[in-house]
């Protein structure tokens, strides 16, 4: 690509074959593998160099600016390339431009520091969400005196989108698991004799825990994402801003319609699981156990309690507004980014369904003590 | 490369070559044998009214959309009838900025200038940073604008950000759509004249898409307007004559007129303009 020869005092530099940016890489190794420094008087010869590029002629002139300095006078000859004049005009600082890159060097931090760290983000953050709870809390208190603002073609559409169109996908998991734990618990049971207790296992286990549990899961990750991902595009879009700018409430638009619905949309989802879970138990009774099932309801309504199917439906509109409100919460933080989206989407779906499971734990502390 | 090669018929062939481009939507057609020629080192702006299809016509020479009709020749060769090779060679060889500035809004404006240079060549980290501050000041960007990610830009700063990157590959044509909407006059006229200089410097051919009387009258060598699904495209003396009545009102309308007082009055104080 180049050659360089003494010409008396002087020195020549000839530019050979294809200099367009595609041969950057190997012009770059060449202008590498001239020695320095060079002074006196450069004569770059272009008549042999074919298409020369304006990034490649600047990689040459910083070369020679590094290895010459101020000692060294460049001159062009054989139709140089117009770009050397522009690059001349650029007044770009050559070859000090590499040397100016600030690598970005982050004080070492222990592992105290790090904690440290965490805990003020986990406490900021839970005050945010505490205060974002309050702003829904607030709405929803004033469509007391102004019905208007429930804005109730938005909640029949997410009621829709969250509800009606996760019936499927609900029923279809709770079939199936309680199908599993009647299987598994029925092999346990048979080495005691005491097959039909499956008929308390599954009822138990499907109206206290699993209906509402397995329920709210499937509605986190279907609808807190989707809550995120459109409240966060609309972000993006600056269509919160605008919204805001007329004077409009995002919460009362945006969230509490989507809050609301799902807090009507959960506790359906969750009866209808329930009635899948019992029936996939019944099914698998009937088929594996033998049990038919006129003694199958018998045994179940001996096993319900006045309380178990409401201690599973009490939960649904608590899990229900936890991940609404997580969902909404994560949306509104976006800025700026597709890749905020992406990354405070995930957020919402991990968290809401963390805080549905947390939740859970303490209303079966509560239960307990509560003898509910 | 071979697309780039300067042979001596390049300079009477046009670059971009259109002929008889039908976009249809459903029932709606939006050109309708369209045929325009964009010769070597021309400004050539392209306007028409809102929904004339101008940002369809430059998908569609952009190879983003499918006409229903019609041959689209660029740097004399058929778009259409490329192998992905030659397809991917005659991509990189021309720049693009869209309206809104496209710029990757999860990659900062050094990333974003890199990403095709990444993508098509292999070079050194040192090099590639280098040439995204060439490429800065060539737009007349601040070096520290490398470091900053879309969202932290102004508007002017996005047009130019994008203008960058889109000259990164080293293009011989442009295409830019509206490149000064949404910018104040002075940052418009700023861009103008970045435009002009690069022209000039770099010996670029630009197609650009614009609503911006002042740019039109300023730097365009040529305009094509879109009229009922075709291109009447003239100099400007020749559309400020032109009888059609859309063109008329729009080059003797009321911002025309303050636009073309401008112009001109700018080329009688600096005949060097």
């Amino acid at each position: 690509m180049l050659a360089l020869y003494r010409d008396g005092a002087d020195w020549r530099l000839e530019l050979r074959g294809d200099w367009s940016l595609g041969n950057l890489e190997r012009i770059e190794v060449e202008l590498k593998a001239l020695a320095g420094p060079l002074a006196g008087h450069l004569t770059c010869d272009w008549s042999q160099a074919l298409n020369p590029g304006i990034g490649t002629v600047w990689a040459l002139l910083t070369r020679l600016a590094y290895l010459g300095g101020s000692q060294l006078t460049v001159r062009q000859e054989g139709h140089p390339p117009q770009t050397v004049e522009l690059l001349h005009k650029l007044n770009l600082e050559l070859c000090t431009a590499r040397g100016k890159r600030t690598v970005a060097v982050r004080a070492h931090e222990g592992a105290v520091g790090a904690l440290g760290r965490w805990t003020v983000l986990q406490a900021t953050e839970a005050g945010r969400l505490l205060e974002f709870f309050g702003r829904i809390a607030a709405v929803l208190g004033s469509t007391f005196s102004h019905v208007r603002m429930l804005r109730f073609p938005s909640i029949m559409r997410h009621l829709r989108e969250t509800g009606v169109t996760a019936v499927p996908i609900v029923s279809l998991i709770a079939f199936l698991i309680s199908v599993v734990v009647a299987y598994l618990g029925a092999q346990q049971l048979a080495r005691f004799g005491a097959t039909i207790f499956v008929v308390d296992l599954v009822t138990i286990a499907v109206l206290r825990e699993m209906g509402v549990l397995l329920t709210a899961i499937i509605v986190a990750g279907r609808s807190g994402s989707a809550f995120a991902a459109e409240i966060g595009a609309m972000q993006l879009n600056e269509e919160v801003d605008a919204l805001r700018a007329m004077g409009l409430n995002p919460i009362e638009l945006l969230v509490v319609p989507r809050v609301l619905a799902l807090m009507i949309a959960l506790p359906c989802l969750t009866i209808i699981a329930d009635a899948t879970g019992l029936a996939g138990g019944g099914l698998l009774s009937l088929v594996q156990l033998h049990i038919p099932l006129s003694q199958f309801t018998v045994r179940l309504r001996e096993a319900l309690s006045p309380t178990t199917f409401w201690a599973g439906l009490v939960k649904a509109p608590v899990f229900a507004l936890l991940i609404g409100m997580v969902g909404a919460y994560r949306g509104m933080q976006v800025r700026g980014s597709a890749r905020d989206l992406g990354r405070l989407t995930t957020m919402a779906v991990v968290q809401s369904i963390f805080m549905v499971i947390f939740a859970d734990a303490m209303f079966a502390v509560l239960f307990v003590q509560i003898n509910f | 490369m071979a697309a780039q090669a300067e042979s001596p018929q390049a300079e009477s062939t046009p670059i971009v070559r259109v002929r008889g481009l039908v976009s249809r939507f459903g029932t709606q057609v939006v050109h309708d044998g369209l045929s325009f020629d964009v010769r070597p080192n021309q400004i050539m702006g392209i306007v028409g009214g809102s929904g004339a299809g101008k940002s369809v016509l430059l998908r569609t020479i952009l190879g983003l959309r499918e006409p229903q009709a019609g041959t689209i020749e660029i740097y004399g060769r058929d778009i259409r009838r490329l192998s992905a090779a030659e397809r991917l060679a005659m991509v990189r060889s021309y720049g693009v900025t869209f309206q809104n500035g496209a710029l990757i809004s999860s990659l900062n404006v050094a990333q974003n200038i890199q990403l095709p240079l990444r993508e098509s060549y292999s070079m050194s980290e040192d090099a590639l940073d280098d040439l995204v501050q060439l490429n800065l000041s060539l737009v007349g960007l601040a070096p520290d604008a490398a470091e900053k990610y879309p969202a932290q830009l102004s508007g002017g700063m996005v047009k130019r950000a994008a203008l960058a990157r889109a000259l990164a590959l080293e293009p011989r044509l442009l295409f830019l759509d509206e490149p000064t909407s949404g910018l104040d006059p002075i940052s418009a006229a700023d861009f103008d004249a970045l435009l002009l200089y690069l022209h000039a410097e770099l010996k670029l051919t630009v197609v650009m898409i614009t609503h911006d009387l002042d740019s039109l009258f300023r730097i365009c060598d040529r305009v094509g307007v879109i009229v009922a699904g075709r291109m009447i495209s003239d100099t400007l003396p020749g559309l400020l004559a032109n009888t059609n009545p859309w063109i008329h009102e729009y080059f003797h309308g009321p911002r025309a007129r303050g636009a073309k007082l401008a112009a001109d009055t700018r080329t009688a104080r600096d005949p060097h303009g």
